[in-house]
């Protein structure tokens, strides 16, 4: 059984994002970039699958700005193999269709059965990559996973299909997932082990060319949506704002 | 007259879901400003309760399995659908359904697809799409210029009454049998919500808390208020992802929506996913540090206080 | 003393049969079966020394079995007061087969230092603890609430995960002009190192201000690394993260190495301590001061336009003084402010008890509250108001939330709890203050 996780980097929401200067794009040069929160939790899937069973799992990534940083990671946390792609602009926006195909050209040449990704990723204006990846390389895929269950070369997977209904169903291998959530929050690797990592294990660089364009959204403008205000805001010590808000409870009758 | 817009009925089981009918309310504004006909497609058994009289024609792919969903099923179903009726624009959701289906389609057809859309319009020979990115710290406005187009449309965004107007449409039945006996994978069961226990949904009070919490041990602090002021603790997506709640305490588009009399979020950013399950609330009082957290957009009461000075004060006024 | 787990296997020579024959009648005792049957000597253990072995294999970790039980660390540590941890206990727990490596207790430890302070046998945790710790977090093992402080400081150079290019956002109500080095790069006297607590948190951020105007009142010649700061680490290293203070060190010693400073001067006892003795044993060398240090060294030409009457009890941080030996410096400045009358607590000095914020206990108070009666804030907070006092006068900028917090939560909200920097600026102003 081989995984191939495929993670990306992400402007870093904990930061005000500015928007460049034509105001198509948040400034790069600008902000920090960290790996993909859901595309961790695939990781986390993978590496769990590899626990189980004898799975190697390579990672797979475009390169991005500080991407080494979480493919080391990634090797530290037990993944067999880091795979670099390059060959586009590593500051610029690649967009999701994009993405695929250079991923897809790097799976062309590989032995895989399955790959593990994350749903979603903020900035996927383009549609979600398990979709677009699946359909780029014609085979079965899934999105919004909560589940997976390999079994010899049958996979299983759940979904969650909004109200809490879960939908299960089997898959052909190979199949790419959209992972939602691994079976355990995503594990510690300490800094001393993704040291040990960047000295002893080498992260693999392809180079990718693509011709190819597809059809996109041509975004006009990026802007911080207008504050509503609809909030009225509390202020004072602590105590100050539990009494205004017990006050509110008792005034509806629920305290 | 050729058909225009194309919705996709998302509906897997029981009643179909709200965000239908936000598409099938946009859906006839789009069709009559590119003076073609609204579709909808549904797949497994009709919905018997749904109304889809907006619509001018209602297919009904036959042979699917309604007793479980499939995403390469469900793909194959559509995609047989639209191969022949060729829309101009496909209209989906940016849920589960949605999300399995728009980016592989619109890969297969080789069209653009816009995903997180709260607005689209036509104008001219254009759709211009306003869509939230970045966990909706920012808008993209972005216009859509070859067809067919692909829109997913985040639940929620769009007034859904106007879909459900009385009508009746021609309902046409499309055989997809070949196309499904080719796809690459089945449903075997679909597991209904775990009810056991805890029912955030029929509560007054909610005591509602997100990723600003830090840790399952950190929890007892929030639990030990929702004890003292007697209301169900509820949670945001990562506090359920993360281990330190049960499934039944999620709100959300993938957990409960929920219409309490107050909800009362401590830590939660209120990214589109969970403003989705809680924004109907009658009052929502949102405790976030982060003062330009989306939460305070939908919130009525707001307040930047760190959860951990202003929990314990709140279950020393309601406890003591 | 048995040394790096090689312990003597036990030898248990009992005799099946003892006869015992008085030399002088003669006669014969049968005591086979007795509690005295065993007539020879052996050592007197019934253990296995695997528990010792794997711990003393690692380096820092041989000391743990050099205890031999006399306890006197049972009544300085001020986590054994309130919880199931205390040195003497751990040592009993892994010779009976606890899995140290897997135990809750081991993130209990503060690293505060007292039990070394008394123990003759030197069994020095400070070491054990943070070696141990290493292990189990290269292993995954690590609570929760930690592990997400590690992940932030990696990320952003700080404990809190706040955005690193805020760092200097505090300077903004200093009221005075904070010189920040890649601005203005020319040589400096003073590199004020605020770090994490200091540049992030509302208290801090306030004594960062009150520093910020001293040292300007003072004429000291100082800037500060703004952005380019990050934490130095110390307490991310003795909760077990190593390999983290290590890079964060390189990238510190990369920043530092742009530009000309005579010496740093921080409020952070903790960072104090890695510039002091660790930061030396990687080749690092500057000449580092607490901020009371620097203070105390000019205390002649601070100029007190007003008084500040109140009476004040000191809490000695682990770090400033049983660490590194400080504990004149901060009672020198709170005995120069007038009005101030200064009390001490039963618990001062050498013996001061620990505010539970050292060695990673700063980011495990929910971690901890699962296995402790009360926090050690809490207990100390209490000491504190026994005194009398006003002002708990504190001189590490864990303290002040953390303090401030166990005023509230055990009824001493009259307990002012201030930064000795706060209360200079104030009495150096002239503000009209009272209790």
């Amino acid at each position: 059984m081989h995984i191939v996780v495929a993670m990306r980097q992400l402007a870093d929401l904990v930061e005000e994002l500015e928007v460049n200067g034509d105001g198509t794009d948040i400034d790069r040069d600008f902000v920090k970039f960290v790996s993909n929160e859901w595309d961790e939790a695939a990781l986390e899937e993978a590496l769990t699958i590899k626990d189980e069973s004898a799975a190697s799992v390579t990672v797979v990534a475009l390169d991005e700005p500080d991407v080494d940083q979480t493919l080391y990671a990634a090797l530290a946390k037990g993944a067999d193999r880091a795979v670099k792609l390059t060959g586009h602009d590593p500051s610029a926006w690649v967009r999701t269709r994009e993405r695929a195909q250079r991923i897809a050209s790097f799976l062309a040449h590989e032995e895989f059965d399955l790959v593990l990704t994350g749903v979603q990723a903020a900035d996927d204006l383009d549609g979600q990559l398990a979709g677009i990846l699946g359909s780029t390389l014609d085979i079965p895929h899934a999105a919004v996973v909560v589940g997976v269950e390999l079994t010899g070369s049958s996979l299983r997977v759940a979904q969650e299909l909004g109200g809490g209904l879960v939908g299960v169903s089997e898959l052909e291998l190979p199949a790419v997932l959209g992972v939602q959530a691994a079976r355990q929050a995503p594990r510690y690797a300490s800094i001393t082990r993704i040291r040990q990592a960047m000295q002893t294990q080498k992260i693999e660089e392809q180079e990718v060319s693509l011709e190819v364009t597809t059809p996109q959204v041509t975004v006009r403008r990026l802007y911080p949506p207008e504050k509503q205000g609809g909030a009225t805001m509390l202020t004072g010590s602590a105590k100050d704002v539990a009494t205004e808000i017990v006050n509110i409870l008792r005034s509806k009758g629920l305290v | 007259m050729a058909i225009a817009v194309l919705v996709v009925g998302e509906r897997v089981a029981g009643e179909s879901p709200d965000v239908t009918f936000e598409l099938l309310g946009r859906g006839r504004e789009l069709a009559d400003a590119l003076s073609g006909e609204l579709a909808v497609v549904v797949v497994n058994d009709l919905d018997e309760g749904a109304q889809f009289g907006i619509a001018d024609v209602l297919y009904v792919v036959d042979g699917m399995d309604s007793a479980s969903y499939s995403a390469p099923q469900w793909e194959a179903a559509i995609g047989a659908v639209i191969q022949r009726v060729s829309p101009q624009v496909v209209l989906v959701s940016t849920g589960t359904v949605g999300i399995d289906l728009a980016g592989a389609l619109a890969t297969k057809f080789n069209a653009p697809l816009a995903s997180y859309v709260i607005d689209v319009t036509a104008q001219g020979d254009k759709l211009v799409v306003t869509s939230q990115l970045y966990g909706g710290k920012l808008l993209s406005e972005g216009e859509i210029d070859a067809f067919p187009a692909f829109v997913s449309v985040l639940p929620g965004s769009l007034p859904v009454e106007k879909g459900r107007a009385q009508g009746s449409p021609r309902v046409e039945h499309i055989d997809a049998g070949d196309q499904l006996r080719l796809s690459k994978g089945r449903g075997t069961e679909l597991r209904e919500p775990d009810t056991s226990g805890v029912d955030i949904t029929s509560a007054a009070l909610l005591v509602s808390v997100g990723r600003g919490i830090g840790s399952k041990e950190n929890l007892e602090l929030v639990a030990e208020l929702a004890e003292a002021m007697k209301a169900p603790l509820s949670a945001s997506r990562p506090v359920i992802d993360q281990g330190w709640l049960p499934k039944p305490h999620q709100v959300g588009k993938s957990g409960k929506k929920v219409k309490p009399t107050v909800y009362l979020a401590f830590g939660i950013s209120g990214a589109p996913e969970h403003l989705e399950g809680m924004r109907s609330a009658e009052t929502i009082i949102a405790c976030n540090t982060d003062p330009s957290a989306p939460i305070f957009e939908v919130a009525h009461y707001g307040t930047t206080l760190d959860l951990f000075d202003l929990v314990p004060e709140l279950t020393d006024i309601v406890g003591g | 003393m048995p040394v790096g787990g090689n312990k003597q296997a036990p030898v248990i020579t009992e005799l099946e049969e003892a006869i015992v024959v008085s030399p002088l009648s003669g006669r014969e005792w049968d005591v086979s079966g007795a509690t005295s049957r065993m007539l020879e000597s052996r050592v007197l253990t019934d253990y296995g020394s695997a528990g010792f072995a794997r711990i003393a294999a690692l380096e820092g970790g041989e000391s743990l079995e050099y205890c031999y039980g006399c306890g006197k660390c049972v009544p300085v540590c001020p986590v054994d007061l309130v919880s199931e941890y205390g040195p003497r206990k751990i040592h009993r727990r892994v010779q009976t087969g606890l899995d140290l490596f897997r135990s809750d207790e081991l993130w209990m430890c503060t690293t505060c230092g007292n039990c070394l302070r008394v123990c003759p046998k030197q069994v020095n945790m400070i070491e054990v603890m943070p070696a141990v710790r290493e292990v189990a977090m290269a292993d995954g093992t690590i609570p929760e609430e930690l592990q997400q402080v590690m992940e932030k400081t990696f990320r952003y150079g700080n404990a809190l995960g706040e955005n690193p290019r805020r760092r200097h956002a505090w300077t903004k109500g200093a009221d005075v002009e904070v010189r920040v080095l890649a601005n203005d790069p020319r040589p400096v006297d003073v590199l004020f190192y605020v770090e994490d607590y200091w540049s992030y948190h509302p208290r801090g951020q306030q004594a960062a201000q009150a520093f910020a105007r001293i040292l300007t009142s003072l004429d000291v010649d100082f800037a500060i690394l703004g952005s380019e700061e990050k934490t130095l680490g110390d307490s991310q290293r003795l909760a077990g993260e190593k390999g983290l203070f290590e890079s964060l060190m390189e990238q510190v010693v990369e920043v530092l190495s742009k530009y000309q400073f005579n010496r740093i001067v921080t409020p952070d006892p903790h960072g104090f301590n890695a510039l002091r003795k660790i930061y030396p044993k990687y080749g690092h060398d500057y000449e580092a001061m607490h901020y009371s240090q620097l203070l105390a060294s000019m205390i002649d030409r601070i100029e007190f336009q007003g008084t500040l009457d109140a009476k004040v009890t000191f809490h000695d941080p682990c770090y400033l003084g049983r660490h590194n030996g400080e504990y004149e410096a901060p009672r020198k400045l709170l005995e120069a402010i007038p009005g101030v009358e200064l009390l001490e607590m039963g618990r001062c000095r050498e013996n001061s008890y620990c505010c539970g914020g050292g060695g990673g206990g700063m980011w495990l108070d929910g971690f901890n509250s699962n296995h402790a009666s009360e926090r050690l804030s809490e207990r100390r907070v209490r000491e504190a108001a026994e005194t009398g006092a006003d002002i708990l006068a504190v001189a590490c900028p864990y303290e002040v939330s953390r303090f401030e917090d166990a005023a509230k939560s055990t009824g001493n909200e009259h307990l002012r709890v201030m930064d000795i920097a706060e209360m200079l600026d104030i009495a150096m102003r002239a503000q009209d203050w009272r209790i």
